[in-house]
């Protein structure tokens, strides 16, 4: 199938769902209106809705601070995780000890921290922060531990044949594979760095996406919860593109396995 | 022999424990020597422990009995006057072809602005200068392996240690690569200890062929001289009658070895 036809095909999916919304939540059949708009609100006042966060520039700032969070979620979240995996994995004695912690920790739903984090760290950004913090870091923690574990023991045996330090294993072995492996993830870890912002907000805040959702829920307003997830939506997809383009770069060493390289 | 030699393997041992209290004996009792300049192979049937022999030669391996000796010296730790050409990748698949080959003299310190120069020489000499700036998984079977040789051969090792380093290749890919071997050994004439399971390709290749008996607990059990002119070329030697003849001989020593080291496989098959 050629792109432009893939791309109309995947267009007219998009149009049909909205007209199919719009249709069953205005007119009514058999005299009976299927999504009342009290509950499914409509396309129209849904897409009002986005202009006018965007025409009065209020929703600038909410996506200002749920990204401002979810890049530091991010950036503390892969730093912790980078460090402890690598650590965990050089020192299997210390991996051994603090394992059944780790398990414990990371068998607990995030969700119910946020509570806690509120407490801790009151209602501005930085409870949002460490939601966000405690699901990426599991991600990039299990991946480098993974990462450094796995190191192809023919390639270690070659860079001892090389004549590498420790210290060289560290840097042209150990570190770009374990890399890599937090390459690899990155797409779920800036996923969950997002998610741990939006819930986050939504627990309990006074600015972001998930507070503009959360507000609009407050007062029925359905138009503007769906506005919400919209703008989310299309917020989430941006930042994926971003992903991709930096992944790309980096592990260009990569065989692709979908052949985009 | 005049020649001082440099690998000495003395009733040397291998064994591995097998996790509960059992034993396993790889080698038992190897006595090898491989001469300067001299390019010995070490022909056996799967699983006889040659691989192994050549781990203990590199130091990656310690001897349950025996010794070691690199020219005249005990050996202890890695063996740094050896290189290794694995016969699975081990090139860096992070670094491009010629960082690959770079990093053999950056780790000796040498600036990078002149490893690299040096690098592209040897990938030139191997034959893949037009790809320095290929990753690893850009490249094919063979060109991956001349990458790994150009790596190998950069720090001007003393002596080489190959690990059936043609066996994934194909036949055609094998011959061009041991004809590529050759002509870089050629040069200056390295100690060679080349593990094969292919008798032809070792005859071809070497001064010297060595066979070892099925495992477990192999045993050097012949050792034959190749006297074939030199420089050879792989696909002309094979023509060769002395070729033929040598080929017949050891043959038959091999062949009831590879028997016995093929029952052994089935058989622990059947026991797991």
């Amino acid at each position: 199938m050629s792109r432009v036809t893939l791309l109309g095909l995947q267009i007219l999916v998009a149009i049909v769902g909205i007209a199919l919304w719009q249709l069953l939540s205005t007119v009514p059949v058999f005299g009976k209106i299927l999504l009342p708009p009290f509950f499914f609100s409509n396309p129209v006042d849904v897409f009002a809705q986005i202009v006018k966060w965007f025409s009065s520039g209020v929703i600038w700032k909410h996506l200002g601070i749920t990204l401002t969070e979810s890049i530091l979620a991010f950036v503390i979240g892969s730093l912790g995780g980078v460090l402890i995996g690598f650590w965990f994995a050089r020192q299997p004695l210390v991996a051994a000890v603090f394992d059944p912690y780790v398990k414990m920790v990371n068998a607990l739903p995030r969700v119910v921290l946020a509570p806690i984090f509120a407490l801790w760290l009151g209602l501005g950004i930085w409870s949002k922060v460490a939601l966000g913090v405690t699901l990426v870091f599991f991600i990039v923690f299990f991946n480098v531990y993974q990462g450094v574990k796995e190191v192809s023991r023919t390639v270690l045996d070659n860079g001892r044949m090389l004549g590498m330090s420790e210290r060289q294993l560290m840097r042209h072995v150990y570190w770009p594979s374990a890399l890599s492996w937090m390459f690899s993830s990155l797409h779920t870890s800036v996923g969950f760095a997002v998610v741990g912002a939006v819930v986050g907000e939504y627990l309990g805040s006074a600015a972001g996406l998930g507070y503009l959702i959360q507000q609009a829920e407050g007062i029925f307003d359905v138009a503007g919860v769906f506005a919400g997830m919209f703008v989310l939506s299309a917020f989430v997809i941006l930042i994926d593109f971003g992903v991709t383009l930096v992944e790309r770069r980096l592990l260009v060493w990569r065989p692709t396995v979908d052949g985009r390289g | 022999m005049t020649m001082p030699t440099a690998v000495a393997l003395e009733n040397a041992k291998v064994a591995f424990r097998l996790g509960d209290d059992r034993v396993y004996t790889a080698v038992e009792q190897a006595n090898l020597t491989v001469g300067q300049g001299e390019f010995v192979a070490i022909v056996g049937p799967t699983g006889c422990g040659k691989s192994t022999l050549l781990n203990v030669a590199a130091g990656l391996l310690k001897p349950a009995a025996g010794g070691v000796e690199i020219f005249g010296r005990p050996l202890a730790g890695l063996n740094r006057d050896a290189g290794y050409l694995f016969q699975a990748d081990a090139l860096f698949p992070w670094k491009t072809a010629i960082d690959n080959v770079a990093i053999g003299l950056e780790i000796k310190g040498t600036p990078r602005s002149e490893a690299l120069p040096r690098a592209q020489k040897w990938l030139t000499s191997v034959g893949l200068g037009a790809f320095a700036g290929r990753y690893p998984h850009m490249l094919s079977g063979g060109q991956r392996k001349r990458v790994a040789l150009a790596q190998v051969l950069i720090r001007d090792p003393k002596i080489l240690l190959m690990d059936e380093p043609f066996g994934p290749l194909d036949a055609q890919t094998r011959q061009v690569m041991g004809n590529l071997l050759l002509d870089l050994w050629n040069a200056d004439r390295k100690a060679v200890l080349f593990v094969t399971h292919d008798l032809e390709e070792a005859i071809a290749l070497a001064d010297r062929v060595v066979i070892m008996s099925a495992g477990p607990s192999s045993r050097i059990i012949g050792d034959w001289r190749v006297s074939l002119p030199r420089p050879r070329d792989i696909f002309e030697v094979r023509l060769d009658k002395e070729f033929h003849a040598l080929h017949r001989e050891i043959w038959g020593v091999l062949k009831d070895e590879v028997m016995k080291g093929y029952a052994q496989s089935t058989l622990a098959k059947e026991a797991v």
